[in-house]
């Protein structure tokens, strides 16, 4: 199929080709000739963001939503480089992104011409790959490597970098035969012979334990981890990454593990002698302090990418592939070892764990002074919208109150930035999310600092249509700052005070006032800071659909994330309270 | 900590060398030498890297560069089953009174001698790393102007070669 037309035109018919349904971007000088035949595209929608970041994470937000690569578009320099926050972003997170950004034109590049920058060069770290296209006859093929890149293996975000000279150019649009990428061959298929090795040892298993995480969202595996979940009877505990992959109802799911995880989850790592981490990457905010996570456990480590594996944690069991594919695999192993008489008797170990969860169930006190609780506010969103909606969190104090208190159900119901930790993600990506599912409610919980990162795209979500709700959990403080410096600085505040609601020091100062702030956005604003208010406010924010509704929930300026492992500190040192340790019964050590 | 010699067949496109010099930048891993050179099929390059680290962190930077979409193919050359060569070029003081010292020495090492001046000869030694290191020690006596050596490149032994697997799946794709 081959086409004369202007390599601008065949960018656009690239998006087309690949089944691009939605855009979001800002238009520039280097890109200005993508945007002529974007205006008549009639597959592709381009929404107008108002700041380049925000068009990263709605770009992230829409393929957690859909499982497709969401795209952005900027121009060259400045446009370019604001992109650098959300790819950073997705590059951690694994989510397929697609980055288009005009360059100055061939001959310009290299001069330090005006709104020159070199992002493929800035970008290298954080894509999974990047191309600088100069040719006019390369993008089409450009794109469709791209998406193939981003998309498969462990997803990531690719930049496709086009300079302005090969838009304006004449070309052939050619649709490559399949993506001409002779380095890149992700192994789906997972090796039989580990499979069958990971079956063994957990049927000799005494305390076993199934780290998921994010991975097996990606593969879409929860219905797989369910099986071999209840086949196995093995606990279970889900990664900031994995919230509602397995869901946390069910009487096998210990919880989130890590810094803020709970303790029967946390102590559950510490305690097993074998752990099955599937599409998860020990992460120091999930092991602690490296050398004492989980002294007593053999570690079968099951990712797509083989980098993951024995990282940071030795892997004694190596498995590389898909997570769907390594769990249907394992299924079967597990199935053939239970035939063979082969299986696991875990009755001590969950005797051991349900003592645990008892004992130390996630909960949090009421402020004394009578004010609003976070933790009250973000229970009753989760209560009352129900598992259905999908939450967009920002990152915090309130990401973590989101995480523990809101229950979640299914997979992909929880979106929110977890290797990055990207203030100001969770208004645009709520905004992507639902543009790319439209029929769902999203709300966006987030806190009053991440809230003024990047709320200028309320004025998109107004404009374009796109009804999202946000609780603004308000205390006034960059709140997770806060705590640190109420438990490790002595309690001094040094510049964490943002004046978004009243202090006994300021009297009743609101800069800016959420309220009115979404009114001049084109939202419904409205305040709570009475827990009486709570549901009757949420209530009426779920009656409102046609206009984005924020919601100002003043809380207390002292609630502190519980339970809490510090920085560098061992799991063992968990506290469920400040200066609260759980008493471990141990019987077995 | 040791030294490794990894051979990495890569894609010839734009960007590549920045792509594998940064990875190891960022992964905390010094470099030892690169050298990097066009290889019997056109489009594919080869780089030899040499790298001073532990066995564990080895492997994950192979895993690393594997990820590279560039990156075609990743061998760590075995000292024993393999040919490392250098190319040294010195620059000597020698005049008159010691001259014939200097080119003793370079005979002695098999060297050449490349270019010959009232006060310096240049000399041209390729071999293994340890061999030009000795070669060296032996001419820093007379006096050493400037020095450069081009970096390690390897070839393993016996009949196999690297490109050939490689290179089908190139053509497949193409």
């Amino acid at each position: 199929m081959t086409e004369q037309m202007t390599g601008a035109q065949s960018l656009i018919r690239a998006l087309e080709h690949v089944g691009v349904d939605v855009v979001f971007g800002i238009p520039g000088g280097a890109i200005l000739p993508a945007y002529d035949p974007l205006y008549d595209s009639t597959k592709v929608r381009h929404i107008l963001m108002r700041h380049e970041q925000g068009a990263g994470h709605a770009a992230e937000g829409y393929a957690y939503a859909t499982g497709r690569p969401g795209v952005c578009i900027a121009t060259s320099g400045p446009g370019a480089t604001n992109l650098v926050t959300p790819l950073a972003d997705a590059y951690m997170d694994s989510v397929p992104v697609v980055a288009i950004t005009g360059q100055v034109a061939s001959p310009a590049i290299g001069t330090d011409a005006f709104q020159e920058a070199d992002i493929c060069g800035i970008t290298m770290p954080i894509t999974k790959h990047n191309f600088l296209v100069r040719d006019p006859s390369k993008i089409a093929s450009t794109i469709a490597e791209a998406f193939h890149i981003a998309s498969t293996g462990r997803p990531g975000p690719v930049l496709v970098d086009i300079a302005k000279d090969a838009l304006q150019a004449q070309t052939r649009f050619e649709w490559p035969q399949r993506p001409e990428l002779p380095g890149y061959r992700p192994v789906t298929k997972p090796h039989g012979k580990q499979v069958r090795e990971a079956a063994r040892l957990i049927a000799e298993a005494k305390r076993p334990v199934l780290y998921v995480g994010g991975g097996v969202f990606k593969s879409g595996a929860s219905k797989e981890l369910r099986v071999l979940a209840e086949l196995t009877g093995i606990p279970v505990v889900t990664t900031l990454m994995a919230l509602g992959t397995f869901p946390s109802s069910h009487p096998q799911n210990l919880g989130m593990p890590g810094m803020h995880g709970t303790v029967a989850a946390v102590g559950a790592l510490q305690r097993a002698d074998l752990i099955v981490a599937l599409g998860a990457r020990f992460d120091d905010r999930v092991t602690g302090k490296l050398s004492s996570f989980a002294p007593h456990a053999t570690i079968v480590h099951a990712d797509i990418d083989p980098a993951e594996i024995s990282k940071n944690r030795y892997a004694d069991v190596p498995i590389v592939g898909d997570c769907r594919e390594v769990i249907a695999d394992l299924i079967v192993a597990v199935r053939a070892d239970q035939a063979a008489g082969r299986q696991g008797d875990y009755t001590a170990w969950w005797e051991q764990l349900n003592r645990m969860r008892e004992t130390y169930p996630l909960g949090y006190t009421e402020p004394e002074d009578g004010s609003l609780a976070p933790q009250y506010v973000i229970k009753r969103i989760g209560q009352i919208v129900g598992p259905d909606a999908t939450y967009v969190a920002g990152v915090g104090q309130h990401q973590m109150w989101a995480a523990q208190f809101i229950d979640h159900q299914r997979p992909g119901s929880f979106v929110n930035s977890g290797g990055a930790g990207t203030m100001g993600f969770a208004i645009p990506a709520a905004l992507g999310a639902k543009v790319g599912d439209p029929d769902r409610v999203i709300w966006a919980i987030d806190g009053d600092g991440c809230f003024q990162m990047t709320n200028q795209e309320l004025a998109t979500c107004a404009i374009e249509g796109i009804p999202i709700k946000v609780a603004v959990i308000n205390n006034g403080n960059l709140g997770m700052v806060r705590q640190w410096q109420t438990l490790f600085y002595d309690g001094r505040y040094s510049n964490t005070n943002l004046h978004t609601a009243p202090t006994p020091e300021d009297g009743k100062v609101r800069i800016p006032d959420f309220v009115r702030l979404a009114e001049a956005y084109g939202c419904v604003g409205l305040r709570c800071d009475r827990a009486e208010d709570v549901d009757a406010t949420i209530e009426k924010a779920m009656a409102i659909n046609d206009v984005p509704v924020v919601i100002d929930f003043t809380v207390h300026h002292d609630a502190m994330v519980w339970p809490m492992v510090p920085a560098g500190v061992s799991n063992d040192d968990i506290q469920y309270a400040r200066d609260m340790a759980p008493e471990w019964d141990d019987e077995e050590e | 900590m040791s030294l490794h010699t990894l051979s990495v067949l890569v894609e010839d496109t734009p960007g590549v060398l920045a792509r594998v010099a940064s990875l190891f930048s960022r992964r905390g891993f010094n470099i030892h030498s690169l050298t990097v050179g066009p290889t019997e099929y056109e489009g594919l390059s080869r780089m030899t890297i040499v790298v001073n680290c532990d066995r564990h962190p080895l492997e994950q930077v192979t895993k690393q560069l594997n990820k590279l979409v560039n990156v075609i193919k990743i061998v760590e050359m075995d000292p024993e089953a393999s040919v490392r060569r250098e190319l040294l070029l010195i620059k000597v003081k020698a005049d008159s009174s010691n001259r014939s010292h200097v080119l003793e020495t370079a005979q002695l090492f098999r060297a050449n001698v490349v270019d010959v001046n009232p006060d310096v000869v240049v000399i041209e030694a390729t071999g293994q790393p340890e061999k030009l290191q000795a070669l060296i020690r032996n001419l820093e006596p007379f006096g050493i102007k400037e020095l450069v050596k081009s970096g390690v490149v390897a070839l393993g032994r016996g009949p196999r070669s690297i490109t050939d697997r490689s290179l089908r799946v190139v053509e497949r794709s193409a």
